[in-house]
């Protein structure tokens, strides 16, 4: 036997439960809102993956701009050192280093420094380099003016080249940063098939 | 025993709140103790420096699966067990809004949990680690690479739907199914806090579960959320991992707060200082919980202005929660104290929890978290939070309201016992973390340099002590279910609220017809 009041109470039961269906639905949807907007925040902040946008190296007029003033500033006096790290995604078989381990560069000077690889996988790669530049704020001083990371690199099964990386380091490097690490990891851009 | 099924169809098939309760907290326990075994497989591998007991992948699989089995299967379950039992019985409804789903939402946990630890016994060498072994944060890129993610992920989809469903039950009960004369500002202070953690549960479970889809998708189905050879970033995976995880630590926490506000009045015999500002702070804290999850990844690489952004927002946390603290403190204040099993967990509680939030105070400040950040200060902290706050407020709330729900008193002698061991070795337990983890040892591993030995080994002793009692609790708690004294229908020397006006043990069916409050 049901009484007036609760089968009442049922039907504000449904409506509520509805409503707070809505907001969980709502909620998943923010979980992936997260995503643009991530992007959003580091491509304001120039942090993250954006940090190699703001350096100029997807404009190239503006970047030719970029380092005709940095050159017209030279400085010969300061010396900095540049790191270079390599590192292989997920266990990926490649043989992948730097030529040199580091370089004493002076700001506004171009350096070229090159890198070597060569395929192990036994098949046709196509990889891509993501670099890094560390501290985090020396990255809009750390100018790449042509490297092996812009573009994807084909690696036929067992091939091996050497991958020049042409930079330059601004003189407008804040003075407390005497060192730059810079960090490149090579991935296999191919899914790997699932066991 | 006519209005209902009998034998195992009543079990399954239950929409009774009261069953429902029953069996979320029985869950609640088993997970407890298979939970706690996985510790002290821990806590003997940390007992010497090197490796003795298991290889280093099972015991990141003990370490994963203690934590995911803790936090999902045994305070979350056991809370919401609180809630199915006690908010009926505390606004006079008669049951749950959605009885059907409450079932539902109850009998999906098992299947879930038992998703999330078969893997263990698949594939190959069962001592080589077959589960999950990335943490309990599943942080990628390292989660991506495990062969058996698929389990996990849907493991943790249920687990979602089920708290989900849970938190819109409790809502709607809470909203629509108060008694007569029973205004929001009149309701005990346990219903509030599960109300507000009911909120949390349905804005953050949905973005848990939006985040362990992001993996199966770019596991299986080639997108790149978090796979940075195709343009993702494991960072975002972590930001939104915490935007779920910092409001999940309160909601373990809130109903903890909620059940202790009932206790310390009881038994300190004066109303709870303060319920304004108590619930008040609770909403704060809630809603400081979504802006503060960055905290967690202070070393991930920020810019400057986010950490003190998140460092201040962390630390703005501390008022509402001492604003707690000091109520409670303030209630006991000239109060007629006496110190019944429930009372002395409660102050256990707020002397213990309070340890907990000044160590996360600590952590909150960035310079001094770089030092902190993943090392046993951490674990010392949340241990502290979650076991001596989360689980000792549990363990009260079983003794306060078991003798309403059985209608009989448990054996006091031996729930003296259980206190007394239980309180001195967590802190034997859990104290020496706090040392190791200035000294430097990091979580998370399952050898350690010599220095660290000793406080390793008063930490395991403590721990097993610890692990131990628990099957005293047990015991108690069969033989309380068994038989003992009968109790009043008030139980407590007068204790206020409707579930003392219903008869010891409280019957199959309680409030039909509504209680009035005035």
């Amino acid at each position: 036997m049901e009484t007036e009041a609760s089968a009442k109470t049922r039907v504000t039961n449904k409506k509520t439960a509805g409503k707070l269906l809505i907001v969980v639905v709502a909620m998943f949807g923010f979980g992936y809102a997260l995503v643009p907007l991530y992007d959003v925040v580091c491509q304001v902040l120039g942090i993250g993956r954006f940090a190699d946008i703001e350096s100029g190296k997807y404009d190239p007029k503006a970047q030719e701009q970029i380092v005709k003033e940095m050159a017209a500033n030279k400085d010969l006096t300061r010396n900095v050192t540049v790191e270079f790290i390599t590192v292989l995604n997920g266990g990926m078989k490649w043989e992948f280093k730097s030529l040199q381990k580091e370089v004493v560069v002076h700001p506004g000077v171009m350096n070229t420094v090159d890198f070597y690889a060569k395929n192990l996988t036994g098949r046709d790669v196509i990889a891509q380099a993501v670099p890094r530049v560390l501290p985090g704020n020396a990255t809009k001083y750390f100018t790449k003016i042509e490297c092996f990371c812009f573009t994807q690199q084909i690696f036929k099964k067992g091939e091996a080249r050497n991958m020049p990386l042409r930079f330059m380091v601004s003189p407008a490097l804040p003075k407390n940063i005497n060192t730059i690490t810079l960090s490149y990891t090579f991935f296999d851009t191919q899914p790997v098939a699932l066991k | 025993m006519s209005d209902h099924p009998t034998g195992i169809k009543r079990w399954l098939f239950t929409t009774n709140h009261k069953d429902i309760g029953t069996m979320y907290l029985w869950f609640a326990f088993t997970m407890l103790f298979v939970g706690g075994a996985m510790a002290m497989v821990i806590r003997a591998e940390l007992f010497e420096p090197g490796m003795q007991v298991v290889n280093p992948n099972f015991f990141n699989m003990m370490t994963t699966l203690h934590g995911l089995i803790m936090v999902f299967g045994a305070i979350m379950p056991a809370m919401v067990g609180f809630a199915n039992w006690q908010v009926p019985l505390m606004i006079g409804a008669p049951d749950m809004a959605l009885p059907r789903m409450n079932n539902w939402s109850f009998w999906i946990l098992p299947f879930a949990a038992i998703m999330l630890v078969a893997p263990m016994f698949m594939g190959g060498d069962f001592m080589d680690g077959q589960g999950p072994a990335f943490g309990w944060t599943f942080y990628e890129p390292l989660s991506g690479q495990y062969d058996k993610l698929a389990f996990f992920i849907f493991a943790v989809h249920l687990l979602g739907f089920s708290s989900i469903m849970g938190a819109i039950n409790i809502i709607a009960t809470i909203l629509n199914m108060r008694a007569p004369g029973m205004t929001l500002m009149k309701m005990p202070l346990f219903v509030w806090t599960w109300l507000i953690t009911a909120f949390l549960l349905i804005a953050v479970m949905p973005v848990l579960a939006g985040v362990v889809t992001m993996m199966l998708t770019d596991k299986y189905f080639g997108t790149s959320f978090f796979d940075a050879a195709g343009g993702g970033d494991p960072v975002l995976f972590q930001h939104v991992f915490w935007f779920f995880g910092h409001p999940e630590v309160y909601i373990m926490i809130l109903p903890a707060f909620g059940i202790v506000s009932q206790i310390i009045p009881t038994f300190a015999r004066k109303p709870l200082f303060g319920y304004a500002s108590m619930v008040y702070a609770t909403a704060a804290i809630a809603f400081l919980s979504f802006i503060v999850w960055a905290h967690h990844m202070f070393t991930v690489g920020m810019p400057a202005a986010g950490e003190l952004y998140f460092m201040y927002a962390t630390v703005m946390i501390a008022v509402p929660t001492a604003v707690k603290v000091f109520n409670w403190t303030a209630t006991m204040w000239k109060g007629s104290m006496t110190f019944e099993v429930p009372m002395l967990w409660a102050i256990a509680f707020v002397f213990l929890f309070t340890i907990g939030g000044f160590t996360g105070l600590m952590l909150g400040v960035v310079p001094v978290d770089f030092q902190y950040h993943d090392t046993y200060f951490v674990v010392a902290h949340f241990h502290y939070v979650l076991v001596t706050g989360a689980l000792f407020a549990i363990i009260g709330g079983v003794y306060y309201w078991m003798p309403k729900w059985t209608g009989n008193m448990f054996d006091i002698t031996l729930a003296k016992w259980h206190f007394w061991v239980s309180t001195i070795s967590v802190n034997i337990l859990f104290f020496p973390q706090h040392f190791l983890g200035l000294a430097g040892m990091p979580r998370r591993i399952p050898d350690y340099a010599l220095q660290f030995a000793e406080f390793n080994q008063i930490s395991s002793i403590g721990a097993f002590i610890f692990g131990g009692t628990q099957l005293l609790f047990l015991y108690i708690i069969i033989k309380c279910i068994k038989g003992g004294d009968k109790v009043s229908d008030e139980v407590w020397e007068d204790a206020k609220g409707l579930e003392w006006e219903v008869p010891s043990p409280a019957p199959y069916h309680t409030h039909v017809t509504p209680p009035t409050v005035k």
